[in-house]
């Protein structure tokens, strides 16, 4: 009897261990930034996330890595670059003084609001736009760039715009993005294909499983620099405001990186980064 | 198909790159989910009140649910209910919760199989029940289950490519990376390679358990 | 709770959908699965050598290599030999290639479980090698060889989900798309899992009933083999 008890009181302990240790693996992965909101998606009264940045001495961004122009991973160099990321490690050299001082994240459509949430990364720069859904989950920071939604399709497809896509079109898209949310709406008999990111999507229309990709113009310029079979149609059909997304209830960082984007505007280095990569100059406001 | 462009230098760095996160996160989780498994299987054998249905019920949940769904779910649902993983983290626990799953159901098919009279023998001979665990029913058992736990372990290391869909940039996440610059002619020559890498690496684990297995029938 | 009667109203169709689909796949690529791994399962028996190495090459290649990668390869590869697949048939032709490596393999230790004096009984009186297969081996493989198949029905349950990565609109897919448009990401992937264990757990207690029924073996014996992955 006593030898019973005494072997389950052992096996009890064996769990305690196997608890804690599962709880180990996912407390001790990271050093959790402590303005996280909390599970309900309100903020709690913790410090900044800025405060954080600081005292880690390096910013870690979400940008994504399949969209070139604004942040593409090159497999030839291994070296993530775009406007997004410049926006990023121009914010890093305010923060920290130093440009270098930055991780870049590789998040997609669908992973990045619940990355930022998680704790993962400390800003979203990856192409998001401002939505009142998203304002529920996270805050934004001002407009730093104004995209529209278009299509990309082969040279010589019948597809011109948004009229010709109906229940023959097979349209791909990103899981995720509002662009499909979108489409759903706009070409209400087309069928969508939803892809994991965007470098999947390109390659399903490059090999013709779908008739046309559809995201924010600017995604598919740089897909149409990658390969001039490709062209945009249909101009602009949605107006998508890109947002920095920053944890929700953090006023205090928002307002850091709005001055942030106002500073790069009246000192002109916006319109420069602008330049380098869209080739033209940005539009007056 | 341009195998020469495809199996450049820098290519083939950027996979083996992606391979040694392949083989990192295949090794911890097997490490934990080997622990873990074995904890739950002796659990269940000894038969610990309350626990051992539970863990019962938990397994036979785990071992029927699809392991993306599983490593999915670590990634990206659990922080809605408060836990927080990064990337690495998430397919380790993702691989580990289902894996621990399948290795206890290997481990405690192996404790069963040993015969009762044995232990019966053993108990009356004077030996404590962690004694005949240790001497008995241990050596009988393992005998058993290393072919399926080698089986088990190969197939741990195929489905660390499903970690892609949550961008551990492991081996099956580069290869789409450099494909998809050039579809037409990249895929077949570096999902090739990767095959072969995969290939490789299992045909050697499995070649490994057959000796293993026939050394240790050959001793009993 | 609340959240998951949220997303059960409104995407209901969705999850239905799938859950259809995901089945949908199973079953062809379980149907597929058998047929070729039968043919592999005959070509790694018959007695000549060489087409033993093509059968052994077959489930060796395919038992060490992810599904992932047999999938994409039928997605993105076969694009170069001029054949575009969509997601549903690329797929579903995937699981069934790799499935099959492990049919066959279960078919072989089935027909090698029969006794082999049975093939040199059989030989010696008359029958030609097809006809003692026919007639005396298979019917008595075919007793050991439905278990592990149903174990295989299930794998290809839970393996379709990976349908997700390359729009296949699977369960796991429309899941996706409902964690992603709702924002409810707990609820939807455990209503998702909800969904799978809905096909699986009751697959496997019949696979395990069946196990018992088909070879006559005490329930206990069905544990231990079950458990050991040797069905």
């Amino acid at each position: 009897m006593i030898k019973s008890v005494m072997r389950t009181g052992l096996m009890l302990a064996f769990a305690f261990v196997l608890a804690f240790s599962l709880a180990a693996c996912s407390s001790g992965s990271k050093e959790q930034p402590s303005g996280t909101p909390g599970a309900d998606g309100t903020p709690t009264a913790e410090k900044s996330t800025l405060d954080i940045i600081k005292e880690r001495g390096r910013l870690i961004a979400g940008v994504k890595y399949d969209t070139p122009l604004m942040g593409y991973k090159d497999p030839k160099t291994g070296n993530v670059e775009g406007f997004d990321v410049d926006i990023a490690k121009a914010l890093a050299k305010k923060i920290l003084g130093d440009e270098n001082k930055i991780d870049l994240v590789e998040v997609t459509s669908s992973t990045r609001i619940p990355m930022l949430k998680n704790g993962d990364i400390d800003i979203i720069v990856a192409t998001m736009t401002i939505t009142e859904e998203r304002k529920q989950e996270i805050n934004f920071s001002d407009v730093y760039y104004n995209a529209g939604q278009s299509l990309l399709v082969p040279k010589g497809s019948p597809i011109k715009s948004i009229a010709d896509l109906n229940e023959n079109t097979k349209i791909g898209g990103v899981k995720g993005s509002t662009s499909v949310k979108n489409i759903r709406e706009k070409a209400p008999k087309a069928q969508v294909l939803e892809y994991p990111n965007y470098a999947e999507c390109f390659a399903a229309l490059k090999s013709g499983k779908v008739d046309v990709m559809t995201t924010d113009n600017i995604i598919l310029m740089g897909y149409a620099q990658q390969d001039p079979n490709f062209e945009l149609v249909g101009g602009l059909f949605t107006h998508e405001p890109y947002g920095i997304g920053i944890r929700k209830g953090d006023e205090t960082f928002t307002q850091y990186v709005n001055d942030f984007l106002k500073e790069l505007k009246d000192s002109g280095q916006y319109a420069e980064l602008y330049r380098k990569w869209f080739k033209e100059e940005p539009p007056k406001e | 198909m341009d195998f020469r462009a495809a199996w450049s230098p820098e290519n083939i760095a950027f996979m083996l790159e992606g391979f040694k996160i392949t083989l990192y996160v295949a090794f911890v989780s097997i490490v934990l989910s080997f622990a873990f498994g074995t904890l739950i299987a002796v659990f269940r054998y000894a038969r610990v009140p309350l626990i051992a249905p539970i863990l019962g019920a938990v397994v036979e949940a785990l071992r029927n649910l699809p392991l993306l769904l599983i490593i999915i779910f670590a990634r990206f649902a659990l922080p809605d209910v408060g836990i927080k993983l990064d990337v690495v983290s998430a397919a380790i626990v993702g691989l580990t919760v289902f894996e621990m799953a399948m290795i206890s159901e290997i481990v405690r098919g192996g404790l069963l199989s040993v015969d009762k009279g044995q232990i019966e023998a053993a108990r009356a001979s004077g030996l404590t029940y962690v004694q005949t665990l240790r001497y008995i029913i241990l050596p009988q058992a393992l005998v058993r289950m290393i072919p399926p736990t080698v089986s088990q372990f190969i197939s741990l290391l195929k489905d660390t490519s499903l970690a892609v869909a949550i961008s551990l940039p492991e081996l099956m996440h580069n290869s789409q990376i450099i494909y998809n610059a050039n579809p037409s002619k990249y895929v077949v020559p570096i999902l090739s390679f990767a095959a072969g890498l995969y290939f490789i690496t299992n045909f050697a684990l499995s070649q490994a358990s057959l000796f293993l297995e026939r050394r240790l029938s050959v001793r009993h | 709770m609340s959240d998951v009667l949220y997303l059960l109203e409104h995407y209901y169709p969705y999850f239905i959908r799938g859950f259809l689909t995901t089945l949908g796949i199973s079953l062809i690529a379980l149907v597929g699965s058998f047929i070729i791994g039968v043919i592999v399962a005959v070509l790694r028996i018959v007695p000549s050598r060489p087409v033993n190495a093509i059968g052994r090459a077959y489930v060796e290649i395919l038992r060490n290599i992810p599904l992932l990668l047999v999938a994409f390869f039928f997605y993105h590869g076969l694009v170069a030999f001029g054949l575009n697949l969509d997601g549903f048939t690329a797929g579903t032709l995937g699981l069934t290639v790799y499935t099959a490596a492990f049919i066959a393999e279960a078919v072989r230790a089935g027909i090698q479980s029969v006794p082999k004096g049975q093939m040199e009984a059989g030989r010696a009186s008359g029958l030609t090698y097809i006809q003692t297969m026919r007639y005396i081996i298979l019917p008595q493989a075919i007793k050991i060889v439905i278990p592990p198949i149903g174990n295989q029905f299930l794998n290809l349950v839970k393996n379709s989900s990976i349908l997700t990565l390359f729009a296949g609109f699977d369960l796991m897919y429309w899941s996706d798309y409902a964690a992603s448009e709702s924002f409810k990401t707990f609820a939807a992937y455990s209503l998702a899992a909800a969904f799978y264990l809905l096909i699986t757990i009751p697959l496997s207690f019949f696979v395990r009933w069946l196990e018992i029924r088909l070879n006559r073996l005490p329930a206990e014996q069905v544990q231990i083999k079950t458990a050991l992955g040797e069905v």
